[in-house]
């Protein structure tokens, strides 16, 4: 308790800066010097700097647990009422510790990294370390300079106010942050690659993409993962009945995705027919960045937001960090784009490659339409010294074309075939799927769906799903006759034997469902609200909740306020929901907790608003759903497709890295 | 080879056309949707420019002025800056820290009539979490439904 905690941390956070330093001036010299012991020194420095942010977060994690307060950290987040659960994730509950958790995840990629490419010939990889360290530099300033999570408080306070209450409320906050800062973290990746291949002349063969490629589908998967996490968060705690409001932090999470979700279709342009070299460089590039350009907006206060820890200097560091690596990087990829001219030519207008370069062209414009909405009101205070919003309906109006486009195309690339297409190939491959489309409008119109743009969602994904469902099934009724396999093994045989193909089959599939439930949840979605006396009912959609109780009790760290209700089928009861308040000392207005109950096809969601303090009522809203629970699902299949995707990534790597010697002109490069 | 430049070109001009609707959708969609954020004073400035418009509107909460009626969920208040007054009608119950002098910011469009139609409204607080003031706990509702079930 004397600090020992404080010291670690300090201590290991001083010595991993030495150490990155270090790598960063050990690795490029060595590779001009053609000094390999000083590469070597190199990759030792990314060990080294795990070692020590272990040891710094460990520091942390031990400091927040024995409620060390002379750890300015703890002084701010921790408070001995909270529980031991919520107070170790508490570690990414504020600005100081979600950097250094930040810098920690950075640091395990980075051995990854270097450790699964170390047989690797050439320089790619070292220069890929160097650029990792040079991100965590970055990071290592911050954590020495104005975010330093382990400063010295004097006199030791006695308690803290333990984390923000919003944070400390359920039990996602333990699984969307570390799965944001995979995904964000997991993006840096990529970009070193790129900024490696540049460097060492091996952005010329497309080998690099392949290695890229597999590190881009893990950290979107986290990704995905991640921003469904997140919806199901802001669904399940912010008690209105939405999971998505176009807020600048989810926005600032949906960028980078974007990005990603672009690079993963253009880089098998690439690898196919060796086009849109530069392109894909970019992509990397404006991935990462916007990954930083995220952490900047929901780190630095510049936006008020459960996200937006503090104000402070931090945000000058950010704005530098973004201006230092667009213009190196861009510099770099500018530099070398003569060499890196496009030697394949795209043969036919209706191909697959023309299908990825429209999804490319609508991503990229989605991408464009949230920068720009989410950094309008910013720049127009700034600029003009208004304060406006851009709202929902900006963003809504602008994406739905998009997405619509997207959908249809999903269902068009994994039909058609490389290079060109015949009439009769186009008419075979891309007829049979409209009757889903007709299928699922029909479905649409049954339930009861009657905006015009809900039931266009609803045919494209019926199309769409077809489509790829019919690509797989096609597979495996090829597959069953020519090695005579079951109807069970030969799909599942097929798609282990060309896993990345299918497993992005399988990801479409799972965005399906996503969008199913959101179509239908924003233009079906039915509330009432009404106050309610104990024995009284509310009904909505055919359900009704009868409230039994209003009820209180005291915790160790809140004071809850709950309402008993009781689902009823006719006069049977049929479930028991209980939406409750949480008040916690630290925070002027309680955090709702709504109660939600959820079928195959819908949930029906119950908030607690307000109530009488004598208990005689209680005001109740009521929210019926339809297919939310598909959303949750859907991300679900969109994260197992990512698995089936690089799931022998590790082994058929290591093959390539055998088989494929490094192109002879890389030793004359780096002379 | 003069066959797929061309088929380039037109793949390059296509694009071109596309970026450049895009562009002024986006332009035209900004305009449309941005919604300014503005005081009592600021609102009534603007005149008829400002009615019937999507605003956010922001100021405290004018003390006494708050009605509430938990039956039809109807929520009257008046919003004043210091120099300016507006009434505001909203549906809803208010949230639980809502009470006179608070600050808050609702959403909505000014009628013409002179009611703010509220369709969202949040209350401001500040985004960092302090201990509270002793003897302001907002924790005493909680508190006497808990007295209450124990007496």
């Amino acid at each position: 308790m004397s600090g020992l905690a404080g010291l670690v941390g300090r201590g290991a956070l001083l010595v991993s800066l030495a150490f990155v330093v270090t790598g960063i001036i050990a690795m490029p010299a060595g590779i001009r010097r053609g000094r390999r012991d000083w590469v070597a020194l190199g990759y030792g420095a990314v060990f080294a700097n795990f070692l020590l942010m272990t040891a710094a977060a460990l520091a942390m994690i031990t400091a927040l647990v024995t409620h060390d307060f002379s750890v300015s950290y703890v002084a701010q987040v921790g408070s001995r009422e909270t529980p031991l659960f919520y107070t170790i994730i508490s570690l990414w509950g504020a600005l100081e510790g979600s950097i250094l958790f930040w810098a920690w995840v950075l640091s395990l990629y980075a051995i990854f990294v270097v450790w699964l490419n170390r047989d690797r010939p050439g320089n790619l990889v070292p220069y890929a370390a160097t650029a990792l360290l040079g991100i965590a530099l970055f990071f290592a300033i911050l954590l020495v300079g104005p975010a330093n999570p382990f400063k010295v408080v004097w006199p030791v306070p006695p308690n803290g106010p333990g984390p923000n209450p919003l944070l400390q409320n359920h039990i996602l906050m333990a699984v969307h942050p570390p799965l944001l800062y995979l995904g964000y973290v997991g993006m840096s990746v990529p970009f070193a690659f790129a900024v490696g291949a540049v460097l060492s002349g091996e952005a010329e063969s497309d080998d690099w993409i392949r290695l890229t490629r597999i590190w881009t589908v893990a950290s979107w998967g986290f990704l995905s993962a991640a921003i469904i996490a997140g919806m199901w968060w802001s669904y399940d705690v912010l008690g209105w009945g939405g999971y998505w409001a176009w807020d600048p932090v989810e926005n600032a999470s949906f960028l980078p995705w974007l990005t990603a979700t672009a690079f993963l279709h253009s880089a098998m342009v690439q690898e196919r027919r060796s086009m849109l070299r530069v392109w894909n460089l970019n992509l990397v590039v404006g991935t990462f960045v916007l990954t930083i350009l995220g952490t900047f907006l929901t780190r630095s206060g510049i936006i008020s937001s459960v996200h937006a820890f503090t104000t402070g200097t931090i945000g000058y560091y950010f704005l530098t960090f973004i201006a230092i690596v667009l213009v190196a990087a861009f510099t770099l990829v500018a530099g070398s784009s003569d060499r890196l001219r496009t030697t394949g030519r795209l043969d036919s207008a209706v191909s697959r490659e023309t299908v990825f370069l429209l999804n490319n062209l609508f991503l990229t414009a989605f991408m464009l339409t949230v920068l720009v909405g989410t950094l309008f009101p910013l720049v127009a205070e700034a600029v003009r010294g208004v304060k406006v919003s851009v709202g929902g309906p900006f963003f809504n109006r602008m994406s739905l074309p998009l997405i619509a486009a997207l959908l249809f195309l999903m269902g068009v690339g994994p039909a058609l075939p490389w290079k060109s297409a015949t009439r009769a190939e186009l008419r075979a491959k891309l007829l049979p799927p409209a009757a889903g489309a007709v299928l699922l409008a029909v479905v649409a119109l049954v339930i009861g769906l009657r905006d015009v743009f809900g039931v266009l969602i609803f045919a494209l994904v019926g199309y769409a799903a077809t489509a790829n469902v019919r690509e797989i099934w096609l597979g495996a009724r090829a597959r069953r006759v020519a090695h005579n396999e079951s109807w069970l093994a030969a799909p599942l045989r097929l798609i282990a034997g060309n896993r990345r193909r299918y497993g992005g089959y399988i990801a479409h599939l799972g965005v399906f469902f996503v969008a199913l439930g959101i179509a239908a949840s924003a233009t079906m979605r039915t509330e009432r609200e009404a106050t309610l006396r104990p024995g009284e009912t509310l009904t909505l959609s055919g359900h009704t909740v009868r409230l039994d109780r209003l009820w209180a009790r005291e915790e160790r760290q809140r004071s809850v306020v709950g309402a008993t209700l009781t689902l009823l089928d006719g006069n049977r009861p049929r479930g028991s929901l209980e939406p409750r308040m949480n008040f916690y000392p630290t925070s002027q207005e309680p955090v709702p907790t709504p109660d939600v109950q959820s079928g195959p096809f819908g949930d029906l969601y119950l908030n607690l608003m307000a109530f009488r303090p004598d208990g005689s009522t209680a005001t109740i809203r009521a929210i019926h759903e339809p297919l939310v629970p598909w959303i949750w699902f859907g991300g679900g299949v969109v994260v197992l497709g990512a698995l089936v995707g690089i799931w022998p990534a590790a082994r058929r790597r290591r093959a390539v890295v055998v088989a494929v010697p490094a192109a002879p002109r890389l030793e004359g490069h780096a002379a | 080879m003069t066959a797929t430049r061309g088929k380039r070109w037109s793949i390059v001009a296509g694009a071109a056309v596309i970026l450049a609707v895009f562009g002024y959708l986006l332009y035209g969609g900004l305009a449309k949707n941005v919604v300014y954020f503005l005081t009592p004073h600021e609102l009534l400035a603007k005149g008829a420019r400002a009615v019937d418009v999507p605003v956010r509107l922001g100021g405290q909460i004018k003390p006494g002025s708050v009605t509430w009626n938990d039956s039809t969920l109807d929520l009257r208040f008046t919003i004043t800056d210091g120099m300016s007054d507006i009434a505001v009608h909203s549906h809803g119950a208010p949230p639980q820290m809502f009470r006179d002098g608070i600050g808050v910011v609702v959403e909505g469009r000014y009628r013409p009539d002179g009611v703010f139609n509220s369709t969202n409204l949040m209350v401001k607080h500040s985004n960092e979490y302090r201990p509270p003031k002793p003897g302001a706990s907002p924790n005493e509702a909680a508190r006497t439904l808990i007295k209450e079930s124990r007496s």
